[in-house]
């Protein structure tokens, strides 16, 4: 690593004063932002840690709603029970100890096309807080490792409406312990929603396709005559695009089928 | 270069660091604890498991100065003063749940961290707990089969070869 300084604020108004220096960079959990640094891929001069930030840690619900600090582990996230379609998708990240360090909002702001989070929020219709405004799922993820958030700006929370009912079905790629292809399912007020992360260049995505269909009837089944573009998917030495188009129709199905 | 301060195993530290320098080499290089031990050092092989305010993290991904304040345990906390294991540590010498050794202090303190979680964990629970720390010598097996042990249970049933 080249070298850096380390700031540890304690709260959000600290970090964001410390990220107004254009040379320093927001460290979440750190459990791809350091092994990034340590391949020099990443120079910042200054890191502005985020994880001693009290506020911005913890899980409450209030009016079907589950709010998560931007720096909450993800092992605490596996362990609540409001939403358990959400709980057991970060208890299947990583490893025990990255469970005990990585954070919802270090994920979400790195919006690895790969990374499990994202499809949680987009499938749920989640909302981003951050400490300026509110950015809906739909309008947030931007393509790969591209968000909607300003530089600067540090997400606080995630509102997460409780869905009716909802699934992830995850087919882990078993070294990294990425998704090689996850879809989040969920029956929410606004009817049914259908996040891939995983499978496409442009990182997480709706099948829109896949959502009409099974408002009209959800049964697996009803995905029989749907196929998805090959076009644009990963195609890389773990899986080819086609496979990984193929994928995304058996963890919709399987995902529609925990759901029952 | 900055002052931080911590518990390690018990004992008050501290030490200089950069912002850059490491958990884990903060716990070797700069207090000698060199029972952790640094295998990859890209966060995969969990050889430098220790724990930090008593959650299990890989200290090679993890900044000294993040840990300022922490109470953090390493694999030298494990036997007592006079060098008497504790019961994880006898159960992986008495079923032989290492050969080069090398990955043994992450194993110890991940089936720590594992036992306080899950008391009497199956085989597939801690095979799954185990994702994150790496050996290259044993197939795994005597690793379960110490750590079955550990947790008071029969290890027969997995003794076949």
């Amino acid at each position: 690593m080249y070298a850096f300084d380390v700031e540890t604020p304690s709260s959000v108004a600290e970090a964001v004063a410390a990220l107004k220096d254009e040379e320093a960079t927001a460290l979440g959990g750190g459990q791809t932002l350091i092994p990034t640094l340590k391949q020099r891929l990443a120079a910042p001069e200054k890191l502005v840690s985020l994880s001693g930030i009290a506020e911005m840690k913890g899980i409450s619900t209030d009016g079907g709603v589950l709010t998560i600090g931007g720096a909450t582990i993800h092992a605490d996230v596996a362990a609540q029970g409001d939403y358990p379609a959400l709980a057991a998708l970060a208890g299947n990240i990583g490893d025990p100890a990255v469970r005990n360090r990585g954070t919802i909002g270090g994920s979400l702001a790195n919006n690895d096309p790969s990374a499990c989070y994202p499809a949680a929020v987009l499938g749920t219709g989640a909302t981003i807080v951050t400490n300026t405004r509110e950015i809906a799922a739909d309008d947030y993820f931007q393509g790969m490792f591209t968000t909607a958030l300003e530089e600067g700006e540090i997400i606080t929370a995630v509102k997460f409406p409780i869905p009716e009912a909802a699934s992830y079905q995850k087919f882990d790629q078993p070294a990294s312990r990425f998704a090689l292809v996850g879809v989040f399912v969920a029956k929410t007020a606004d009817g049914v929603r259908v996040a891939v992360t995983g499978a496409s260049e442009e990182g997480v995505f709706r099948w829109s396709e896949a959502e009409t269909a099974l408002n009209k009837e959800f049964r697996s089944d009803a995905l029989m005559d749907l196929n998805i573009n090959a076009m644009n998917m990963i195609g890389d030495l773990h899986g080819t695009k086609e496979y990984r188009a193929h994928l995304v129709k058996v963890m919709t199905r399987r995902a529609i089928n925990a759901i029952g | 270069m900055t002052q931080v301060t911590m518990t390690v195993n018990g004992k008050a530290v501290s030490g200089e660091a950069e912002g850059r320098t490491l958990l884990s080499q903060f716990l070797r290089d700069g207090l000698g604890l060199t029972g952790t031990h640094v295998g990859c050092d890209t966060s995969q092989c969990g050889a430098c498991s220790v724990h930090v305010n008593g959650k299990l993290v890989k200290s090679c991904t993890m900044f000294a100065v993040e840990a300022d304040g922490a109470e953090v345990s390493t694999v030298e906390g494990e036997a007592d003063e006079d060098g008497t294991l504790s019961t994880i540590q006898q159960a992986f010498q008495e079923h032989h749940g290492l050969q080069c050794g090398f990955c043994t202090p992450g194993m110890v303190m991940a089936t720590k961290s594992l036992l306080a979680e899950n008391p009497k964990p199956t085989e597939a629970d801690i095979r799954a707990y185990l994702s994150g720390n790496i050996c290259r010598c044993t197939g795994y097996h005597n690793i379960v089969k110490a750590i079955m042990a550990a947790s008071g249970q029969d290890v027969s049933a997995i003794a076949a070869e």
